[in-house]
């Protein structure tokens, strides 16, 4: 190869001819070592980018679980309505861009033709309202209230309606059963943003552009439960989006039901009453305010005291939780959200704070005796109370006597609690305290649970709050600027008198501040909820529970998932003499004290009641805000209701009308039979072999007793029209929906398993889907 | 291999075709069958490949998928008679015809600055005659070598000189700066391949090597100088911004090379099979059949397809390179040294850019990328090489 041919060719050239093609072949030899780098060393890299190229994906929700009352009937289900979608790749290949078809449609749904093009618009930074802001390759939702008729003619014209499908889908139901709205526990349902799409993407179940995810109460709080995985179809496509095969597809999960404490009969009762006990007291005329109460909005709860289950939660004012459903409407929207509207959003009975009146005085009595107090000792309940030129008076300045703590209970005398607190204010050295003050009161406060969240199942808790030495401290310190500001300036009213003072003295524990907190006044605040717990734990002999909505997590097959035991939170900070006293005195309340013009004839031989009534007066011109709560050894009931006068006045037919539900009491005797829930709740709801939750819909209960797991299936049930949308863990749309969409309602409803489906003719179907919507 | 080293020429005789095809002196036994195949193997390929790109491509084909694959099938044919005449010619007896060939090459370079020039991506480096775009550019390269060949050899092969002179050198310089001038205003790509080129066939020359180490000097002055006055087409600052960071804007200014990257990167060792290539069936490289032609093989063809297509062309340059050494006059081995330098030069260029290891220059791949005059200029070179493996004689 070297050889120097005989041309007389010089050495020179064949040199640099050789310099050349070593330059040459080096500069292939780094092509070639480039190529592989690319293709071997780091080829799975490209190829997983090269995939996330080509490839989009469609998606088919999964059913989201059921939410169900503690036997089993469903609060929040699915139903299945006839849904018309546009799917935007098979428009795009039509000439017109399926303009026509989308003509075509809205005629034949009686829509407007610009509504429906704009529904099915894709959103971006210069599309307006409504669009559509999910995937492109995701068939998008016209109208979720096709009759048949419009779904018949749309499967038989297809070649009319071309990318446009009709098929029986899961919507989200919330059926309100017995009237029993819980339209603040369940919470709702709302699309999921952008930034929630990505910041799922690295878990384990990434949400979908499409997804619906619960934004408050038990939708939110059971979400990754509820929700299911949705059945994912990745189709490959070209830059221009445009289907060029199917690649893989996984078929959805439907999410695990949700079975919670909440007793709907009892709930409905719950609800009827809060709003009749408002309406009433509007009929009220106010002597202080000099009009009729307002009563704008109010809570009550149903606590079971041996678990801390939360039997009933209602909160007025409340709304229908389906104006959710298919994506809020403005009106909705603005109605709910308005400034004047009540904030029907809000779940009061953990939301709502304010302080607890004299319901607060079982605390303060407890505090007593801790710091030495004899409950049976001798106290003085005079008319009023003068501390430091200022008069603390009795309610309507009513005077007993000396009396005893439990007595002071019975009737609700401040002026027992006043002196008692002016005592431990002077013994805790006044205006100049002593270190580390023992604090009696609010330690006790704290003890009972309150100034935390009670750690209910539900989002958003509010804390409530106990206005003791370390928080008059740093409420100083946040507002000492703007006080000391005001009392800088020339004004000589209230305001500046206050801030004048605050501004020295904001951080110091005055004796009216000590004063006020032993009645449940000033700057205290407590949740209906964390109330209701206090006395459940004074019911069940001492122990404080978590309050707790959710009971269990029950798999679509019927295997359950989770079983939220109860959750002690510890003991009340009270002796078993001094809770002895306390349920003997809160059972004056209802038999000879502040609740017994209420409660005349409760057969409390039978069952015995327990109460405290509370009317607490609020900032400004607002009206007192009435509060009562009531326990037996079973179950606690409290109810508030804001502006409404005084706990008796207010709630105490109301509440009696709950208790009376409960325990099935007629007039002053028991009847067991019609008792909603003689005894608490102990069983999780049948499941039958299909893992189908059964509906202990049976009422009244022959027994309260354990036995209820053998009333399964009554006769009426499979006739009960509001049953079997595919509230069963068992509901799957691919299991029902057929190639050719047929919805086969009827099977699914008495409960067979949900693949049992027979698809029939269409006329069949449609009969029977006729049937459904009558 | 000393066979190709027989040179003695004799009449061909009478008698059967295929004894007339077997004669050791015959154009059967004397043309570079390797060198044809590895060519004729890498346009075929291209051909398939063309297809596979454009096939989907309703925008551009017109609805015909095979639109592509009939038109560049047409190219090849053109191409491959182009260098059956010029083997038929010979390079010797274009020697004569030299500058006239020069001089038509240079007026159709002018012409792109006339109303029929068109811009394409940015650059006015087209011809657009009867619906059919040309890119004379292509030609400047085969009359840039011919004419250079001419000058240097000149007083060599006269044999007054034993290697080019200061003058020839000046004198071959010159003809090119006219036609590099012009192309260097609106096609960077083609006058890098230019200039490569000429330092190629100075070298092989035997000209002293201060022309050779002067000119690269007076190239990355004038490259600096031309970066720090701003000369430069913004497409032409974006495509080096991109090539020196491809993270830079993937949709914008990086895009090309990152989904060219990909493409290939997703092959791996074996491809995903012609026509199977999601990259390329999903549109997503621009360019895919001209430039950007590497990247359908690394995705279709995998490591084996498209490290094969650079074998090939390695098969192509060594028989290139042997011709240059092997050829009794300075005039054909500078020929034969630019034809490497050019097609060395433009393949590493353009399977470069799509490994992303230079920066994009629109030059496409010899052989393989879709375009008429590319192929023409390429299919011409080889006529050149197996006209001077032949030897043909002057007088022929």
């Amino acid at each position: 190869m070297t050889n120097i041919p005989e041309t007389g060719r010089t050495s020179r050239i064949t040199i640099r001819l050789v310099v050349i093609q070593i330059l040459v072949f080096s500069l292939l030899l780094t092509l070639g070592g480039r190529l592989w780098y690319l293709q071997i060393r780091q080829g799975d890299e490209f190829a997983a980018e090269a995939a996330g190229n080509h490839v989009q994906q469609a998606v088919r929700p999964a059913v989201r679980g059921a939410i169900l009352d503690a036997r089993g009937v469903p609060m929040a289900d699915n139903e299945t309505r006839l849904v018309v979608t546009a799917d935007r790749t098979e428009l795009s290949r039509l000439p017109d861009d399926g303009e026509a078809v989308l003509v075509r449609v809205a005629e034949l749904l009686g829509l407007e033709v610009e509504a429906v093009a704009n529904q099915v618009r894709l959103c971006d930074a210069e599309t307006p309202q409504p669009c559509w802001n999910g995937s492109p390759y995701q068939p998008i939702p016209i109208t979720d209230e096709a009759t048949t008729q419009q779904a018949l003619q749309i499967r038989e014209r297809a070649e009319e309606f071309p990318g446009i499908s009709a098929e029986p889908t899961a919507v989200r139901r919330y059926s309100a059963p017995d009237g029993a709205n819980t339209a603040q526990v369940l919470g709702y349902l709302s699309p999921v943003t952008d930034e929630e799409v990505a910041d799922s993407e690295d878990t384990d179940n990434p949400l979908l552009r499409s997804d619906q995810i619960g934004r408050s109460g038990l939708e939110r709080q059971y979400d990754s439960y509820l929700r299911g995985q949705a059945g994912v179809t990745r189709y490959e496509v070209d830059k221009f989006g445009r289907v060029l095969g199917e690649s893989e597809s996984e078929t959805a999960q439907a999410g695990a039901n949700l079975v919670t404490t909440i007793d709907s009969r009892v709930q409905a009762v719950v609800e009827r009453e809060l709003v009749q006990a408002m309406e009433m007291a509007r009929t009220q005329h106010d002597d202080i305010s000099g009009r009729n109460y307002e009563a704008d909005s109010g809570s009550a709860i149903v606590l079971e005291n041996g678990t801390g289950r939360v039997v009933a939660m209602a909160s007025a004012p409340d709304y229908d939780p389906n104006v959710w459903v298919g994506g809020i409407s403005n009106d909705d929207y603005t109605r709910l959200t308005a400034e004047d509207g009540g904030n029907p959003l809000l779940n009061r009975a953990i939301q709502g704070q304010g302080p607890p009146g004299s319901t607060f005085k079982v605390i303060t009595s407890t505090a007593a005796v801790n710091a030495g107090y004899d409950f049976e000792g001798s106290y003085e309940c005079g008319s009023s109370y003068d501390v430091g030129g200022q008069t603390f008076r009795n309610f309507e300045s009513q005077a007993y006597g000396s009396i005893s703590l439990g007595r002071a209970i019975e009737v609700s005398c401040n002026t027992v609690f006043y002196g008692i607190a002016h005592r431990e204010w002077q013994r805790e050295g006044g205006l100049e305290p002593v270190d580390d003050p023992d604090d009696w009161l609010f330690r006790t406060a704290h003890d009972f649970g309150l100034g935390t969240p009670t750690g209910v199942d539900l989002p958003n808790e509010a804390a409530g709050r106990i206005p003791d030495r370390q928080w008059k401290q740093e409420y100083w310190e946040a507002n000492e600027e703007n006080w000391c500001e005001i009392a800088d300036s020339d004004r000589q009213d209230y305001v500046a008198r206050i801030a004048r003072e605050n501004c020295t003295e904001g951080m110091k524990m005055r004796a009216g501040d000590m004063l006020n907190f032993s009645i449940g006044q000033g700057d205290v605040l407590v949740t209906p909820l964390q109330l209701a717990s206090v006395y459940a734990a004074l019911g069940n002999g001492g122990t404080l529970y978590q309050p707790q909505v959710g009971r269990a997590v029950i798999a679509a097959d019927g295997t359950v998932v989770e079983e939220f035991e109860p959750r002690s939170s510890g003991e009340l900070p009270a002796s078993d003499q001094t809770i002895e006293d306390l349920r003997t005195a809160t059972a004056g309340v209802i038999t000879r004290g502040s609740a017994d013009w209420k409660f005349g004839g409760w057969p409390q031989n039978d069952i015995v009641l327990h109460g405290k009534t509370g009317t607490a007066e609020a900032s400004g011109d607002q009206q007192t805000t009435s509060w009562l709560a009531t326990y037996t050894d079973d179950y606690t009931v409290v109810m508030t209701i804001a502006q409404a006068g005084t706990g008796s006045g207010a709630s105490g037919d109301a509440v009696r009308r709950i208790w009376e539900a409960i325990y099935g009491v007629q007039g002053s005797s028991v009847n067991e039979d019609v008792a909603l829930l003689a005894e608490p709740n102990r069983d999780l709801p049948e499941i039958d072999e299909n893992g189908t939750i059964v509906p202990d819909r049976d009422e009244p209960r022959e027994d309260g007793g354990e036995g209820d797991a053998d009333q399964g299936t009554t006769p009426e049930e499979g006739q009960d029209p509001d049953q079997g949308n595919g509230y069963e863990p068992g509901f799957d749309p691919d299991a029902i929906i057929t190639p050719d969409g047929v919805g086969n309602v009827s099977e699914t409803a008495t409960g067979d398993p949900a693949g049992g489906g027979v698809p029939g003719d269409t006329g069949e179907r449609t009969g029977r889907r006729e049937d459904q919507d009558d | 291999m000393s066979v190709h080293t027989l040179t003695v020429r004799q009449p061909a005789r009478r008698g059967s075709a295929w004894r007339r095809l077997a004669h050791r002196d015959s154009v059967a036994r004397r043309l570079d069958w390797l060198l044809l195949f590895a060519g004729l193997a890498l346009s075929v390929l291209g051909i398939a490949l063309i297809w596979s790109a454009t096939r989907n491509r309703t925008g551009i084909t017109g609805g015909d998928p095979n639109y592509f694959l009939i038109r560049q099938s047409i190219n090849l044919a053109v191409g491959l008679t182009l260098a059956v005449g010029i083997i038929w010619l010979g390079h010797q007896r274009l020697r004569a015809a030299v500058f006239v060939f020069y001089a038509l090459s240079l007026g159709v370079v002018l012409l792109v600055f006339t109303p029929l020039g068109t811009e394409i991506n940015g650059q006015r480096a087209w011809l657009s005659i009867g619906g059919y775009t040309i890119q004379p550019g292509e030609f400047v390269k085969v009359a840039a070598i011919l004419v250079m060949a001419t000058v240097l050899a000149d007083a060599v092969d006269a044999g007054d000189r034993e290697f080019p002179g200061r003058r020839a050198v000046l004198q071959a310089l010159g003809f090119v700066a006219v036609p590099l001038a012009v192309v260097l205003m609106d096609d960077m790509g083609t006058a890098m391949v230019i200039s490569i080129t000429v330092l190629g066939m100075l070298l092989a020359s035997g000209a002293s090597l201060k022309w050779t180490i002067g000119l690269v000097l007076a190239a990355t002055v004038g490259a600096v100088l031309v970066w720090v006055l701003g000369v430069l087409d913004e497409y032409q600052i974006n495509r080096f911004a991109a090539f020196a960071n491809p993270a830079l804007d993937p949709s914008g200014v990086g895009y090309n090379t990152n989904q060219a990257r990909i493409a290939i990167g997703g092959g791996g060792m074996f491809g995903s099979g012609l026509g199977e290539g999601t990259q390329t069936t999903g549109q997503f490289v621009p360019e895919q059949h001209t430039d950007f032609i590497f990247t359908v093989a690394g995705e279709e063809l995998g490591f084996v397809g498209a490290g094969g297509i650079i074998l090939l062309i390695g098969v192509v340059l060594w028989r290139a390179l042997r011709i240059a050494r092997e050829s009794t006059d300075l005039y054909s081995t500078v020929i034969a040294a630019g034809v490497v330098a050019w097609f060395a030069f433009q393949c590493f260029e353009n399977i470069g850019m799509a490994l992303g290891i230079m920066p994009v220059a629109g030059v496409p791949l010899p052989f393989l990328s879709y375009g008429g005059t590319s192929m023409f200029a390429v299919w011409i070179a080889i006529g050149l090489l197996q006209s001077i493996r032949m030897k043909r004689p002057l007088s022929a």
